[in-house]
């Protein structure tokens, strides 16, 4: 029977990750995500979980070691922010390559410089085109499911690829929520066992991380990108069943007040909680205004974007990150660009809100709908603005 | 003479991660094609010494059941170090034609 707690969503994710038996960790303490390793040091530590717990010493050797002991046939879970996530780049894509399924939490935080330890989504954009399967959660109880979905999801025969989850630093790591815990029963009757496509033992000689040359290397990209646009059939299918198992409900673009909204906001992460406040706010003053939360970000849900945006005259893109000297947030050029060959398309502004902690306020998000419905009459000058900016 | 069958066809035959599942089948694979220039020994100021069979760093230099040293086609990249090394001045770099 699931446990109702009231726990750090850091502590629960790493409760939510023990209930899925991973078999290796390996990680290096980086604010704001260090409370999931080091919990899940306690718990190895205090014998409730079987698992090899791997202090490194940097970020490139965590994810190199989930890297080896997924190829060799454990199911391997690491956790990491910022300039520490910044620090794998070099394993990243080769994770996906490989198709080894490792679970990687991501507190989001702010790249440096300047050096700041606080949230925005700066750092998974940063390994946005890498091939892994990319998620969000929006609070605590999202991170518990979605956690315990995505050794699923990775797993997959089908999909056999790297994960990441995304938590907002601060705004939900140190955050203490009540949410509901499954039990270990419920948890193993939802998630087999590990079965690997092939493992690194020397009774059965495989090769893993091979040489690709010209003459195969565009066909193993393209067989890399199908993969992981197909995953969205195995996702799909495992929220349903987490429906089933769990009665709560996850679909890549979650719809808040969208009957009838004129303007609609994109958001990502925690922001969505307190922009759902503002929206249902300005609902009760008439204004028709809609939410629409982005969980899936990779493969990213065409189809359920260009649905989801059918009557909608303004959709205002919130990004947490910048692309600088580029064309606005990368969501909001991702959101653009899907829905440029539309007929019938909103137009589609951007606001970058949220930096490197910057608070964001039930009443930035009601000021924001006010330039949406202004823009509903006159359309903006500029493409992109960092929201709040000073001497602006 | 029978077209070489090219593997993979197309990127659906492509192993899941490109992971080799047959031990030893890089010998398959033949780095020959990559050579620009072919060495050639001379058996006249070959001396037998076996220094270019050590330094191959493709290990595609053996030895004859006569006691001379030469590189198996298939294989050699190329390279030049056997000839940089053979000090008796054996072996020359011929330009492929
Ligand atoms: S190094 Fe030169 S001399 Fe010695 S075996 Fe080879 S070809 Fe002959
Ligand atoms: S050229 Fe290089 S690869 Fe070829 S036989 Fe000499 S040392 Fe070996």
């Amino acid at each position: 029977m699931s446990k109702r707690i009231g726990m750090e969503i850091a502590l629960a994710a790493a409760e939510a990750v023990a209930l899925c038996r991973p078999e290796v960790i390996a990680a290096y303490p980086i604010t704001p995500n260090t409370h999931i390793p080091e919990h899940l040091s306690d718990i190895v530590a205090d014998g409730r979980l079987d698992a090899e717990f791997i202090c490194v010493e940097s970020e490139h050797t965590a994810l190199s070691a989930c890297c080896g002991a997924s190829g060799a046939g454990a199911r391997a879970f690491t956790a990491t922010s910022s300039q520490g996530l910044a620090y794998m780049t070099e394993i990243i894509p080769i994770a996906s390559a490989m198709r080894l399924p490792i679970v990687m939490i991501i507190g989001n935080r702010a790249l440096s410089g300047p050096i700041n330890i606080w949230n925005d989504q700066s750092d998974v954009m940063y390994q946005r085109d890498a091939g892994w399967i990319s998620m969000f959660a929006n609070n605590g109880q999202e991170v518990i499911d979605m956690a315990i979905q995505s050794f699923k999801i990775a797993e997959h025969r089908d999909v056999m690829l790297p994960v990441n989850l995304n938590l907002d630093g601060f705004q939900l790591t140190h955050v203490v929520e009540p949410m509901e815990m499954p039990d270990q029963a419920e948890v193993d009757s939802f998630l087999p066992s590990f079965k690997p496509l092939a493992t690194l033992h020397p009774d059965k000689v495989v090769s893993m991380g091979t040489l690709g040359l010209p003459d195969i290397f565009n066909e193993s990209m393209k067989a890399k990108d199908e993969v992981l646009k197909n995953s969205r059939k195995v996702i799909l299918d495992v929220w349903k069943e987490w429906k089933q198992q769990f009665g709560r409900t996850y679909e890549p673009i979650e719809s808040c007040r969208m009957k009838g909204a004129e303007i609609a906001l994109v958001s990502m992460g925690s922001m969505g909680e307190t922009a759902e406040v503002a929206v249902d706010e300005l609902r009760k003053q008439g204004v028709p205004v809609g939410l629409l939360k982005l969980r899936l970000w990779r493969p990213f849900p065409f189809q359920d974007l260009k649905k989801a945006v059918k009557g909608v005259k303004v959709l205002v893109v919130l990004d947490r990150a910048v692309s600088f000297g580029g064309p606005g947030g990368p969501a909001f050029s991702e959101v653009r660009s899907a829905l440029y060959n539309e007929p019938d398309k909103p137009f589609v502004m951007n606001e970058i809100i949220g930096l490197g902690g910057r608070d964001v306020r039930v009443e930035d998000f009601v000021e924001i709908i006010g330039k949406a419905q202004k823009a509903l009459k006159t359309k903006p000058k500029e493409d992109y603005e960092i929201y709040g900016v000073r001497g602006s | 003479m029978e077209k070489k069958k090219k593997w993979p066809e197309g990127w659906q035959d492509v192993n899941p991660g490109l992971m080799v599942f047959r031990p030893g089948s890089a010998r398959e694979y033949q780095t020959g094609s990559w050579r620009a220039d072919r060495p050639v020994f001379d058996e006249s100021k070959c001396i037998r010494c076996g220094v270019c069979y050590i330094f191959c760093p493709e290990g595609c230099i053996s030895q004859d059941e006569r006691g001379y040293f030469h590189a198996d086609l298939d294989y050699c990249k190329g390279c030049g170090i056997c000839a940089h090394e053979c000090w008796p001045g054996a072996i020359t770099m011929v330009e492929e034609g």
